[in-house]
């Protein structure tokens, strides 16, 4: 009469397309919430999904229903204080708590907000889906090399502190017992026939002589093989081999003057998220280092960065002249893979940007993996523009690339990075 | 009954196993024979709470089409569920042949018990018994007819784009419940059938179209079909005088439209029967446990989470409650159930008065009859005896946007219970709760523009957002559309049109 069936092993997401189908309809105001939601969002957080929330209203599937007014009759339960014929004041909001049929209000207007979360992947795909993102595993940076010793099997030869014992001791036994088998042979039949000779009623002087001598002369020989040789001696042996570092660090440097408004910081904050996207793909551990500068340059953190605002004019040296120092100090240029974004409006104090591209050719360029600039304005390049412009032939690893609205990223993006796809 | 031996009580768990699963379901399957409850065979199918989240969002169907409107649905209650703002249903239950009834895996065996006899024994025998359903619904097709639903409309999705199909769902969904034939009987037919008509259906179902719309418009013939309107009389099912009329749509489309209409067919005995089909299924799990019991078959364990869960099932808040949203189905159902089986069994002097042809007789063939032949609104007019009303404390407030004040208009005396129970029975009367709504006149030899006519019922206007639904309404239609307002006094009143 009944069968039981066991469901739960049926594929999961049964839902999963009508999901897609709700986030594809809603691509627009999702994408709103996830632009909304990145200045809430750290660079490195890449690994989360996002909450996002849109407005209710936009997301109501309209249907005839009556509306408020007109003459209604409802019947409630737990009468406690009515008698037929009491007038009862209107309570606020019409037509009171409705009734158990609520359809109208339902699915109606009430709700104010629709959040929900979406997850990593799709975070993702809306935040770059402007932006066309390829595929970056395709992409392989060219990695700064270290050698590393390692293991690599035994040799003859080498410093006593590298003696394996274990293994020279084997080849001591083996080189003893090869050098000595055949004589120990040849001694025990000696001796066997000694005993022989001996245990005759007449033993035969002479032959007892010459057994012994011979029997002694062999002694000896086995014992002059010695213990251990030089020839035994094995040693660990060690090879170095090349290994492209892990270690890179990403260097974001903005101005930060009044000129940067919140809108463009919000624009160079995606291109640190690609870059920075782009960067732990390779390498298994990126840090960070955020300089922003006015007129003077301070490393802040991420927060700072991007949202204190600080008036007052621009002095770019200052944020490179900080950066080369934290080089020093911190990320030596053999160990670590060094990229920097710097974004900008393209504001300078004219005098400072000679200087600008002189502190690069000296102290940055040479150390760095890859510098990237990029000017976010609609208005003609300005003197700090001009001077990269001229660096720009004598290096490689530098790039500059103007942006003037955020579906220009991914292009300069690509643009920059063209050259160090391999 | 007497050679009934004493047995050993059945394990109560608390976790669940399929072979205690089965002991139990053959237990409540003896019992409600003794009852004489007639039901499809069961499907019992175990699920995880993800699983019931999307059964959920699919409106219980167990084979949807992909619509983002599930997905938000199913959004939503994920959201809710994980906040913990609401807890999912034990079961859900399809009206269909086998009965397909789902069992939570987190449900403990006593919950499982209580979900069979309630869904695979309460909702299975009034799915098969109840005459709304017998009339409206074919459960043996219906599960080849979502199949088929399905696989048509992923099928126009690869041929016409995402996007042309979503639009039509869209549209249909907005006139769902005006999809309806509330006086013709739906012919039965299974997926093969629905598959081969299907494919004669549009190349005739188009022909028809052309033949509507043939002629080209004559101003001169204008004042002779003066009289002439078209349809003759005021349609009420909006979507089949689309499918069948709509110049515009393609035979896909049509087939669409009759889709959405199908299934909106198939739901629409449920929405007329809520109150009785919770209420019997309510009453049969109560009574079979009950019975049980009385065997030393389950536990005092067994019967006391039983009764606590059933209890929660029937709570009724009071109107002043901060939980209060309305008469709770389970509870006015139950209650109801509860007492025509006092009635019977124990008449008093105020039951004979009432009920005067049921009291004293044989309470399970009243039961049966009352559910069989009945939905809501006719089965509370005919069974809401004042005791109920007494219970609940039931009174009934006129609320006229005219007055400034609300008005009690009867109580729970013996003045107030005609009234109570003709107020109740028009509450769950749809044609009261449906804006009336019916397409009057489409203008075939004119502009092609439709005329849709609201009739208000006790000067209820219509919400605000027709216009939104009339838009919908244009995209199906094609042309121009109206809506108007039949007043009480007679005048028409221009309320919308599509485009503005």
């Amino acid at each position: 009469m009944a069968h039981f069936i066991d469901r739960r092993l049926n594929g999961k997401n049964k839902s999963a397309v009508n999901r897609q189908r709700f986030i594809r309809r809603y691509k627009q105001q999702i994408k709103q919430a996830v632009s909304d939601a990145i200045s809430k969002r750290s660079v490195t957080d890449i690994n989360s999904g996002e909450k996002v929330s849109i407005p209710g209203k936009d997301i109501t599937e309209p249907f005839f229903h009556q509306g408020q007014g007109g003459h209604r009759e409802r019947v409630h339960p737990g009468n406690d204080q009515f008698s037929t014929g009491d007038k009862i004041k209107r309570p606020q909001g019409g037509q009171g708590s409705g009734s158990g049929q609520g359809d109208a209000s339902a699915d109606g207007e009430g709700e104010d907000e629709f959040v929900f979360s979406i997850s990593k992947d799709e975070y993702l795909d809306l935040l770059f889906e402007d932006l066309e993102l390829p595929n970056l595993k395709k992409n392989q940076l060219d990695k700064l090399v270290q050698y590393k010793n390692v293991r690599a099997g035994f040799r003859s030869e080498g410093v006593p502190t590298n003696i394996d014992i274990v293994r020279s001791l084997q080849g001591s036994l083996a080189r003893r017992v090869a050098m000595t088998a055949g004589k120990k042979r040849e001694l025990h039949e000696l001796q066997a026939q000694l005993a022989r000779i001996e245990a005759e009623p007449v033993p035969d002087q002479h032959q007892l002589m010459a057994l012994r001598e011979q029997i002694a002369l062999l002694e000896k020989r086995i014992d002059a093989v010695p213990f251990i040789d030089s020839f035994d001696l094995r040693f660990r042996n060690f090879q170095k081999r090349p290994e492209p570092t892990s270690k890179a660090v990403m260097f974001c440097l903005m101005d930060v003057s009044g000129s940067m408004d919140q809108a463009t910081k919000d624009m160079a904050k995606r291109f640190y998220i690609l870059l920075y996207m782009f960067l732990s793909r390779s390498y298994k551990n990126v840090d960070v280092v955020y300089i922003r500068h006015h007129t003077q340059a301070k490393e802040v953190d991420e927060q700072e960065f991007f949202y204190s605002q600080e008036t007052g004019g621009t002095i770019v040296s200052s944020a490179l002249k900080m950066m080369a120092d934290i080089i020093k100090d911190r990320y030596d240029p053999a160990e670590w893979n060094i990229y920097a974004a710097q974004a900008s409006d393209g504001d300078n104090w004219a005098d400072d940007s000679p200087q600008c591209a002189d502190l690069l050719a000296q102290q940055i360029l040479p150390f760095v993996r890859y510098y990237a600039y990029i000017e976010i304005t609609p208005r003609p390049h300005q003197s700090l523009w001009l001077e990269y412009e001229k660096l720009q032939q004598s290096f490689d690893n530098f790039a500059i690339q103007p942006i003037r609205q955020v579906a220009d990223i991914y292009p300069v993006f690509r643009e920059l990075f063209k050259k160090q796809a391999a | 009954m007497s050679s009934v031996t004493q047995k050993q009580p059945l394990s109560d768990g608390p976790d669940w196993s399929f072979e205690l699963l089965g002991q139990y379901q053959a237990e409540i399957d003896r019992v409600a024979k003794l009852y004489k409850l007639d039901t499809y065979p069961n499907q019992i199918e175990v699920i995880t709470a993800e699983q019931m989240m999307d059964a959920y969002s699919s409106v219980g169907m167990p084979i949807g089409y992909n619509h983002w409107s599930y997905g938000k649905k199913f959004i939503q209650t994920e959201q809710n569920y994980k906040r913990g703002f609401m807890g999912l249903a034990y079961e859900i239950v399809i009206n269909s042949n086998p009965c397909i009834a789902y069992l939570m895996e987190e449900n403990t065996m006593t919950m499982q018990a209580l979900v069979m006899a309630h869904a695979c024994y309460g909702h299975n025998s009034f799915f098969k018994n109840n005459y709304l359903f017998r009339t409206w619904t074919d459960a043996s097709s219906i599960i080849d007819y979502l199949v088929f639903a399905k696989q048509y409309l992923s099928h126009c999705e690869e041929k016409y784009g995402i996007s042309e199909v979503e639009d039509m769902l869209d549209s249909c969904h907005a006139l769902m419940n005006y999809g309806v034939d509330r006086y013709k009987r739906p012919q039965k037919i299974s997926m093969d059938e629905e598959q081969k008509r299907q494919k004669d259906r549009e190349a005739y179902l188009q022909s028809q179209v052309n033949q509507l719309w043939r002629t080209i418009p004559n101003k001169g013939d204008l004042s002779a079909e003066h009289e002439y309107r078209f349809p003759s009389e005021p349609q009420e099912n909006i979507l089949y005088f689309i499918e069948k009329n709509a110049p515009l749509l393609k035979p896909w489309q049509r087939e669409v439209v009759r889709i959405v209409r199908k299934i909106s067919q198939y739901f629409y005995p449920q929405k007329q029967t809520q109150v009785m089909n919770e209420g019997w299924a309510t009453f049969w799990h109560y009574t079979i446990l009950q019975h049980l019991y009385q065997e030393n078959l389950v536990t005092d364990k067994f019967i006391l989470e039983v009764l606590h869960n059933h209890t929660n099932v029937v709570y009724q808040p009071e109107y002043h409650s901060k939980y209060y949203s309305g008469i709770n189905p389970y509870a006015l159902g139950f209650a109801m159930f509860t007492d025509l089986r006092r009635i019977c069994e124990q008449p008093t002097a105020e039951d004979k008065e009432w009920f005067p042809d049921i009291a004293g007789s044989n309470w399970l063939e009243t039961l049966h009859f009352a559910m069989q032949n009945f939905k809501d609104e006719s089965f509370i007019s005919q069974y809401l005896s004042p005791k109920v009303i007494r219970d609940f404390h039931l009174f009934a407030i006129t609320d006229d946007d005219r007055e400034s004040t609300l008005e009690v208009s009867a109580i729970h005396n013996a003045e107030g219970y005609q009234q109570i129970r003709q107020t109740l029975s028009a509450q769950y009367n749809l044609s009261n709760i449906e804006p009336n709504i019916q397409v009057y006149s489409a203008d075939i030899t004119g502009d092609r523009s439709l005329t849709l006519r609201f009739i208000p019922n006790q000067r209820i206007p219509l919400a605000d957002n027709f216009q939104q639904v009339l838009k919908h309404v244009h995209r199906l239609w094609g042309f121009n559309v109206q809506l108007e307002q039949l007043n009480d006094d007679g005048t028409v009143k221009l309320l919308g049109s599509c485009p503005l």
